[in-house]
């Protein structure tokens, strides 16, 4: 019994993480048909932001993240406004241009810190365990579900109550008219790069917290998952991909633990191979 | 009016109709580059004909073919693949391991190879062109990731995980092993090129290349038409496929070994980078980015090691010891500056000099 409790919460975790970087990717792909992939990149500038601060600059744990995240928000709305939006409708061109980001960011932190995984600052307060019912949990592991949490209920305050939340959700329902109505859509992009890059920035600070350490692959690896858990949630659907996440990491740690150790990460695929054959839409059956 | 996806479609003058017989002047050129002790400073270590030489080119060749295979998909049908390195890495992996688990003999474990990547691309293939778009993308991204975990976690021993399995030297064949026999690897990159380079030639003319252009401008025009692109799309999919486990197979011959980077994420991104460069869509392009891109990098991972480097400033040093951000770099620009790539040069340098409005257009795959 404990074991399962253990495994639903470390599960849901990393679904966490899974959420943070998945949100804002699936909100850029359902505006703008972008396929981020320099969302990996943001990932890792503010994973390697608040270590930095954190170490090099001697901050403590949380004013760490904060700095780590507007930094990777602030790298996500520069590469929106010089990278994204100079290619405004020519979409395979976008993609590609993420694409050269995702090669050299990553590279860069290699060039500059080393390939070698550098041990992320635990604060003492998230190093203790939890006990939940007769389960020993790691603390950090509530700490994700508790940020995750937040970004989806400010993400669905955004997308319901707020004017420009209702510019995006248009947007993404029908690009074109929005346009034609004369909304000018531009601003709500660089607005949603804006989300995405600090959602992104978060969980590559939480997720050092996770992982323990950062390394500058770390991106890439988990914005592939995410890919996942955006297509099996549904383009472009926030709350499809909350309940993409929580599966897709509850799937990987109970095939991990029950059956031998990296099965959990093909049993993902296998889950995702299934559900387009059944509902080749996704979940909430948003067209790809 | 068929686009022929050509650079040389309005050459009147004599120099542009000489242009048109540079492909065979380059076959040429390669076939006697073995024999020859030509010296080329800067751009190659040892003279032409020595072992270092022959094994870059034939890396370039072999990278150029592979590129032109993956634009089968991208550039011809416009299928956005992120997942291609996987049947290069299944035709690679397949052949080796038959060879040392199976104790095949080379041919026979080489066909082997050639048929699980052609097996593999087709059962993926079908369920992932069940999803259009961008969706297409994610998922053969997945499989391939799902591939390259795979042989990373080394099950049971077989795959070598981090450290790859090397070639068993003695069920090759004698005349391909060891580094005297570096001219008959080469001339085998070579052939491994020329095939792709006819067979996707021969397929993009024949009636189901032509349905694959049509897919590529309008896929719902195509279904209106009558056809399902499903079946079509497939098509393309498994020769890719099986194209890119051929080009696995005279790999390991290159490279004496499997080793599991070849199915990761970043080599089909790789690709992608290499198509783009070259021009995607284009008879001659991503040759020229295939080879071009592997040069380039083979040559500033041997200038990242040299002591040159080492004793830059950190502005300089840290870009110029990383090819893969320069590389990243050098491919956003040509996104920016050339799209179309290195293939629509030549029109663009023809369209400025003459002045003329109509500027340079190439077929840019699956651009809606």
């Amino acid at each position: 019994m404990s074991t399962v409790v253990l495994l639903i919460c470390t599960g849901l975790g990393l679904g966490a993480l899974y959420f943070l970087i998945a949100s804002g990717l699936s909100l850029i792909f359902g505006l703008m048909d972008v396929l981020n992939f320099a969302h990996g990149a943001l990932l890792s500038i503010g994973a390697y932001a608040t270590w930095w601060a954190g170490t090099e600059g001697g901050l403590g744990f949380w004013p760490a993240v904060a700095c780590g995240t507007a930094i990777g928000t602030l790298a996500a709305v520069l590469l929106e406004l010089v990278l994204i939006r100079p290619l405004y409708s020519r979409p395979r061109d976008q993609i590609l241009a993420t694409v050269g980001v995702g090669l050299a960011v990553p590279a860069l932190l290699t060039g500059v810190w080393g390939a070698d995984s550098r041990p992320f600052l635990q604060p003492p307060e998230l190093s203790g365990t939890v006990h939940v019912l007769g389960a020993i949990v790691p603390a950090n592991r509530f700490v994700l579900m508790a940020a995750a949490a937040v970004l989806l209920l400010v993400l669905r305050l955004f997308l319901g109550r707020t004017r420009y939340g209702l510019v995006v959700r248009a947007g993404v329902e029908d690009r074109a008219m929005v346009t034609a109505l004369g909304i000018d859509v531009r601003r709500a992009f660089t607005l949603v790069f804006a989300i995405g890059g600090a959602a992104a920035a978060l969980g590559g600070a939480l997720g050092g917290l996770y992982f323990g350490s950062v390394h500058p692959g770390q991106g890439t690896s988990l914005l592939i998952f995410a890919f996942v858990v955006v297509v099996m949630g549904g383009m472009g659907s926030v709350t499809g991909a909350a309940v993409a996440s929580a599966a897709v990491g509850l799937v990987q740690q109970f095939a991990n633990y029950y059956t031998a150790a990296g099965l959990g990460d093909l049993s993902v695929v296998v889950l995702l191979a299934v559900l387009l054959l059944v509902r080749p839409r996704g979940l909430t059956g948003r067209l790809a | 009016m068929p686009r022929t996806g050509e650079s040389f479609t309005e050459s009147s003058t004599a120099g542009h109709r000489a242009l048109r017989w540079w492909p065979i002047a380059l076959v040429i050129v390669l076939l006697v580059a073995p024999y020859s002790a030509l010296p080329v400073p800067g751009l190659l270590d040892g003279s032409l004909g020595s072992p270092g030489s022959l094994q870059l080119i034939a890396l370039c060749l072999v990278y150029g073919a592979l590129a032109t295979g993956y634009d089968l998909l991208l550039g011809r049908t416009g299928l956005l693949s992120f997942g291609h390195a996987l049947y290069f890495a299944t035709g690679l992996y397949a052949t080796d391991l038959a060879m040392l688990e199976l104790g095949f003999p080379f041919l026979v474990a080489a066909l082997f190879g050639v048929g699980c990547s052609t097996a593999l691309a087709l059962l993926l293939g079908s369920v992932s062109l069940r999803v259009t778009g961008i969706g297409f993308s994610m998922v053969t991204l997945a499989f391939a990731q799902a591939g390259s975990i795979l042989i990373q976690r080394n099950p049971g021993g077989v795959t070598g995980g981090e450290e790859g399995r090397a070639a068993p030297a003695d069920l090759l064949p004698g005349s391909l092993v060891g580094i005297e026999n570096t001219a008959n690897l080469y001339w085998i990159a070579l052939a491994y090129l020329l095939l792709t380079l006819a067979l996707v030639r021969w397929t993009v003319s024949s009636p189901t290349g032509r349905v694959w252009e049509g897919i590529r401008e309008n896929e719902r025009r195509v279904e209106v038409l009558g056809l399902r692109p499903y079946g079509f799309k497939l098509v393309a999919f498994v020769l890719a496929g099986g194209l890119a486990g051929a080009g696995g197979v005279v790999y390991l011959l290159l490279t004496g070994g499997a080793a599991p980077q070849a199915a990761t994420s970043d080599a089909t991104l790789a690709l992608l980078v290499m198509v783009v460069l070259g021009g995607s869509g284009t008879r001659w392009g991503p040759l020229l980015g295939g080879a071009l891109y592997t040069w380039a990098a083979h040559r500033l991972g041997d200038l990242a090691n040299s002591a040159a480097i080492a004793d830059l400033p950190a502005v300089l040093r840290v870009p110029l010891s990383q090819p893969l951000f320069l590389l990243g770099t050098l491919f956003i620009a040509v996104v920016y500056v050339l799209p179309g790539g290195l293939a629509a040069l030549p029109a663009r340098i023809r369209a400025a000099r003459t002045g003329s409005a109509a500027a340079a257009h190439t077929p840019e795959g699956g651009s809606a």
